[in-house]
């Protein structure tokens, strides 16, 4: 029963429990890149996890805004001069607007053909940068994106110093799980989650589906903008294959092997997904055929995932026990 | 830049309708799957890559283009059968997003197990010896290779069509698409139906893969864009309707060549956009049915 009670606390306090661990997250990892890699992507595959997990909806177009997200905070600062503070505002908005243009159109379809829908939108926007050469630098990518440091009373916050690198992105990381935490636990939450387990029944109990599901669409895409642009910080470049589908199939792998729908699921699968990545590609060339047999794996035997799978045990566990009456 | 004259025009019109026959055929295979199984096979690109390699690689082997175009789709349809077999059908009635999500790992080992088969570099490629050369059109002349991928599509398309519609088989397909419970209790092995249909559905993304092949680059990665695209035409068309493949398939065609003609850095975006039109303006696609997205 203790570890019930401590998942519980855990459940209770699902952000103080994330942020406790990321905070010493560094020193577990072989190398301080890694981590804070695991931060964004864990961001990234959470914002993603609000339109596949909780509302049921499977994009294949989020690489889009995990991209704009980049690329925008990028051009902001290489081209305009922008201080990376300002610039990272301006790559969320401008994820925001994409989620927008793209979730108005993908809306109105359902089912398989909104994930064929979301990722054709998806290429259209790898194009457009791709082709966007004296903006975004082609197919090379967008280089030579310097974060200049930053002052806050006595804290001098360099980018160079990876240490403080971490840290810096784990605030904006926390401050976006605290958002998604309260979102979920708002009306609005319930609502999305009432339109994955049915969506004729929230709109006969009168909630507007189609909206709503916007409106989570476009949230997402400014949480997956938020990574995007920490990317761009982080790496100091942005990969023009950031913005394909097979990106946005990444966030989906990261879901799926940490448990959709739970609020830790896609932070595990981040992470795992990371470090088995790190660790495979030094053992053999085919990390490919690993990840598609991994998705087929889990597809397969383990659709709850790692978070998910414990969730569950604990829950099934707790209600034998009898503390639940079910 | 050339002028642009009518015959270039014309001309750049015919190599859409060859691209098209192409992007055809890729969503016909996509079509049929999705029409009887509701599965969307997100392998259907690498299935198009796999029949692109067997045909170069049988050519190599029996030195015959005709022998490869029959033995290289049978290969990847025989894959397709151990596919669906083992994997896809573990997952009907476990919902639609299931058999996606699978067959998205499944397109990540194919790729892989090319790479492992036949490197990472690709193969070279070129136009079988009877197929070579030009032949004129009146408005000028056209490579024969690419007259011929329109009237093969042209070609299967009809045989495909009187299979449909005027045998047996077809009629238990038609009826299975319909409703599939009804067919089961009629007395028909249904699931047998559903295996050999997604088998004949990546044999036919593997023709269109050995189709293409003389008039691309050949390599691992080839079928990444393209399953993208062969969504743009199914969306196009109308999920699951034969006809609806094959007329957006040469329109998207069309559209592509005649973009890369008129506007070339806007090829790529144009059809994407097309597709972006039709889903504001009627988004069940051309011949799709209104209310069947679910």
């Amino acid at each position: 029963m203790n570890l019930q009670s401590i998942f519980n606390a855990i459940a209770r306090h699902r952000v103080a429990a994330v942020l406790l661990l990321l905070l010493v997250f560094p020193l577990l990892m072989p190398y301080e890149a890694l981590a804070a890699n695991i931060l964004i992507f864990g961001l990234f595959a959470v914002g993603f996890n609000l339109v596949f997990g909780y509302t049921g909806l499977l994009s294949f177009g989020h690489a889009s805004f995990l991209g704009v997200g980049s690329y925008l905070t990028g051009i902001a600062m290489v081209h305009f001069g922008l201080h990376w503070l300002p610039a990272l505002g301006v790559g969320v908005l401008a994820a925001l607007a994409a989620g927008l243009v793209v979730g108005y159109l993908a809306i109105r379809t359902r089912g398989i053909y909104f994930s064929m829908v979301t990722l054709a939108l998806g290429q259209i926007i790898y194009y457009v940068f791709y082709k966007s050469e004296r903006w975004t630098g082609g197919e090379n990518g967008l280089r030579g994106i310097q974060a200049t440091p930053l002052d806050v009373g006595p804290l001098h916050l360099d980018f160079l110093n990876p240490t403080t690198k971490y840290y810096v992105i784990w605030l904006f990381v926390a401050l976006a799980l605290w958002l998604v935490s309260r979102l979920l636990a708002s009306p609005f939450g319930a609502v999305i989650e009432a339109i994955r387990e049915n969506e004729k029944r929230a709109a006969a109990c009168g909630y507007d589906v189609a909206k709503s599901k916007l409106l989570i669409f476009v949230i997402s895409a400014g949480i997956c903008g938020l990574a995007g642009g920490l990317r761009a910080l982080h790496l100091s470049v942005v990969p023009v294959d950031s913005l394909h589908y097979l990106q946005s199939g990444q966030a989906v792998m990261m879901c799926l092997l940490g448990g959709m729908g739970t609020f830790f699921g896609p932070f595990v699968g981040a992470a795992v997904f990371l470090y088995l990545e790190d660790l495979v590609t030094n053992l053999t060339k085919y990390w490919m055929a690993v990840v598609g047999l991994l998705f087929m794996g889990l597809v397969l035997f383990f659709p709850r995932g790692i978070w998910g799978t414990l969730v569950h045990l604990l829950k099934r566990h707790a209600a034998s026990a009898g503390e639940h009456a079910p | 830049m050339s002028e642009l004259t009518p015959s270039l025009l014309l001309l750049q019109l015919v190599t859409g309708l060859a691209l098209g026959a192409i992007y055809a055929l890729l969503a016909i295979g996509l079509s049929l799957i999705f029409g009887m199984l509701t599965v969307v096979n997100f392998a259907h690109g690498a299935f198009f890559m796999v029949g692109a390699f067997l045909g170069v690689y049988f050519l190599g082997l029996t030195g015959s283009f005709w022998l490869s175009l029959v033995v290289a789709p049978l290969a990847a349809g025989a894959i397709g059968l151990v596919c669906e077999r083992f994997l896809v059908r573990r997952l009907y009635g476990r919902g639609i997003d299931y058999p996606l999500l699978l067959t998205f790992g499944l397109s990540y080992v194919l790729i892989d197990a090319i790479r492992a088969s036949f490197g990472i570099e690709g193969l070279p490629t070129s136009t079988p010896a009877a197929l070579r050369g030009a032949v004129n059109l009146g408005i000028g002349f056209f490579p024969t290779y690419r007259l011929f991928l329109i009237l093969a599509t042209a070609l299967l398309v009809l045989a495909l069509w009187l299979f449909l519609e005027k045998t047996r088989y077809g009629l238990i397909i038609r009826a299975g698409s319909r409703d599939a419970e009804i067919v089961r209790v009629l007395g028909v092995d249904i699931s047998r139906v559903w295996w050999l249909i997604f088998g004949l559905g990546t044999a036919i993304a593997g023709l269109s893969g050995v189709l293409a092949a003389p008039t691309r680059a050949v390599n691992p990665e080839m079928g990444i864009p393209v399953l993208a695209e062969s969504f743009v035409v199914t969306v196009v068309g109308g999920m699951g309707s034969l006809p609806g493949a094959v007329v957006a398939g040469l329109l998207v065609g069309v559209v592509f060549s005649m973009t890369s003609l008129l506007a070339p850095e806007f090829a790529e975006m144009s059809i994407y956009v097309l597709m972006a039109l039709v889903l504001l303006i009627r988004p069940q696609g051309f011949f799709g049915k209104a209310g069947a997205l679910g």
